[in-house]
């Protein structure tokens, strides 16, 4: 009888102290263990790649330490190219600037060209995602299209144009357009007969259909799309400058390479591979706000 | 009463290329303003063809429907369909999918604070005011249906479509949701055509039940009229002896002259 009653009693016991306990221990060290666990966090995923980046610029300053090495190590690009690395925004003269100047001279043509392939690949793919037809038709000759390298274009735009800045910017247009006309359709090809019947009894008109069913409703292929689309642009925007000059990363690194200033190139590449990913990563994050909604089912 | 709603011979055949398959045949119906009506049938007799038919989602082969004496063959708010499987938008909040509902069908009519409070009295009708802020993916498949019935009522009907809206529920809340229709049934007086699978639902909530024989080429084999007094309840009505009798009809047609075949 008592073993049993005294059983219950820390059976009865045994729970509220554990859950003050559980209570306490937060109240305690919470803000530290939490600060802990986020350093922790952040050095798992961060210091994997440092390491890696000293490797291999180790690797790399060896390998160009023999006499007659013909590309410079990272301590030569360091001592050749130091204003360039720690300054991205001076300015001395018309050509003498610093490469974030340049960079964001070769974004504004990517915005332009980016953005128009944006709004018309949207539009584009929503009318031929409307169509059975125009999708068999159009898509074979879309992705042949979708092949062409970007600087294929350049010839004809130029023709076209007369003009390099127009032409660049054509160039971004026509490599971002295709990834985003060929996704939008696919989405809209993918809107639930639901969402259609839903819109069919509301009597939503085309324009209402539109914003308020096509886009949310196709908003993740929308931005598969939109995501290969700047990364092209990328890509096309710095063969586009090299060969139509004027001023911006592409045109800086041809440029480079007619003075002999190696190390200089080799700061761009890294300018440029950096804006890259940050690019990549803003349209992914605009994405996953955006797209919450539809994801989530 | 005038028929408010009326189903006129309506044929259905659904074709594709040289494979014609007969779905529908000559089918009769009328409903009377603030009737209930359930049809019931076997699985693929032709029950949610014959409601998009209603709803004009599907055009019939033959016949036509006729709502208050006008005939209708495209979809519109004055036929709203609560759907099976909810159909709620999931970029939208329940308020906003039961809002863009109101925002359509009162666009000249209401004023925006009168779009709003109608919104939220739909919401409240349904009990479902609390979860306004919440996407669909967040609330239970109950508080969903809940969500689609009151954006089906926020654009008042003439007639009211409910395509299974309890199928895909567990029985608790699929009582809870019936009780919930009948007494807005009782407090509205809407005209409901209401698609079931379950006997019981269908001898509790409706003024005549339709019963349909198996497909190809479904017909209404039999209309029974359940002659229960309003407000029911389910726990009386389980000892009624109308109730009890009503119930095996329904079953006896269902489970002896119309069994369902298995598809060879
Ligand atoms: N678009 C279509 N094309 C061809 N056949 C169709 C089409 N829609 C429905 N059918 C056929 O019509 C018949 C009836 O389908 P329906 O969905 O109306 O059945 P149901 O009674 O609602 O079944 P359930 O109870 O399973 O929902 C089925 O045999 C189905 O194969
Ligand atoms: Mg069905």
């Amino acid at each position: 009888m008592t073993v049993s009653i005294m059983k219950a009693a820390e059976a009865a016991l045994a729970p509220s102290g554990a859950k003050l306990l559980r209570f306490r221990v937060p109240d305690l060290g919470s803000a530290k263990s939490r600060l802990l666990q986020a350093l922790a966090a952040a050095a798992t995923r961060l210091l994997p790649p440092l390491i890696m980046l000293a490797l291999g610029l180790a690797v790399w300053e060896i390998a160009c330490m023999k006499p007659g090495a013909t590309l410079p190590g990272p301590s030569r690009i360091w001592a050749d190219a130091r204003d360039l690395i720690v300054d991205p925004f001076f300015n001395l003269g018309p050509q003498d600037i610093g490469l974030g100047w340049r960079v964001l001279k070769s974004l504004e043509r990517v915005s332009v060209g980016y953005g128009i392939a944006s709004v018309a690949g949207i539009l584009i793919g929503a009318l031929i995602g409307q169509s059975v037809w125009a999708m068999r038709g159009l898509d074979p000759i879309f992705q042949i299209l979708r092949t062409v390298p970007p600087l294929a274009w350049l010839p004809i735009s130029l023709a076209a144009f007369r003009d390099s800045q127009p032409s660049a910017i054509f160039v971004i247009f026509i490599t971002a357009v295709w990834p985003i006309i060929i996704n939008t359709a696919v989405g809209i090809r993918n809107i639930p007969q639901d969402y259609r019947n839903v819109a069919l009894v509301l009597r939503l008109n085309h324009f209402e259909f539109f914003w308020k069913i096509m886009i949310p409703s196709a908003a993740p292929y929308i931005f598969t799309g939109l995501r290969i689309g700047i990364g092209l642009s990328w890509l096309a925007i710095v063969a586009a400058e090299m060969l139509t000059g004027g001023v911006g990363v592409g045109f800086f690194i041809w440029d480079a390479w007619n003075s002999s200033r190696l190390s200089d190139i080799v700061v761009a590449l890294a300018y440029i591979g950096v804006v890259g990913f940050v690019l990549d990563r803003v349209v992914a994050a605009i994405a996953t706000v955006v797209t919450r909604g539809t994801a989530a089912n | 009463m005038a028929p408010h709603l009326k189903i006129d011979h309506v044929d259905k055949l659904f074709a594709r290329g040289s494979v014609v398959t007969d779905v529908l045949s000559d089918i009769t119906l009328t409903i009377t303003k603030g009737e209930f009506v359930s049809i019931i049938g076997h699985s693929g007799c032709g029950k949610s063809t014959l409601l998009n038919i209603v709803a004009g989602l599907v055009q019939s082969t033959k016949g036509g429907v006729l709502l208050e004496g006008t005939e209708v063959n495209s979809p519109g708010p004055d036929r709203a369909v609560v759907f099976q499987n909810h159909s709620l938008l999931p970029w939208l909040t329940v308020y906003g999918n039961v809002r863009l509902a109101v925002d359509k069908v009162f666009a000249g009519a209401k004023s925006r604070a009168e779009r709003h409070d109608w919104t939220m009295h739909k919401l409240a009708l349904v009990q479902m005011a609390h979860a306004k802020d919440k996407r669909p993916a967040e609330i239970s498949g109950g508080m969903k249906q809940r969500v689609g019935l009151a954006r089906a009522l926020a654009m008042e009907p003439k007639v009211l479509l409910l395509d299974e809206p309890f199928g895909a529920l567990d029985a608790l809340t699929r009582a809870h949701l019936q009780d919930s229709v009948m007494a807005l049934h009782q407090k509205l007086g809407n005209t409901v055509l209401m698609i079931t699978h379950d006997v019981d639902e269908a001898v509790l909530l409706s003024d005549r039940i339709v019963m349909m024989t198996n497909g190809p080429a479904a017909r209404i084999g039999e209309v029974l009229e359940v002659p229960l007094a309003r407000p029911r309840n389910r726990l009386e009505l389980a000892t009624n002896p109308t109730y009890l009798g009503c119930r095996k009809r329904v079953l006896e047609f269902l489970y002896e002259r119309h069994r369902f075949v298995e598809a060879a």
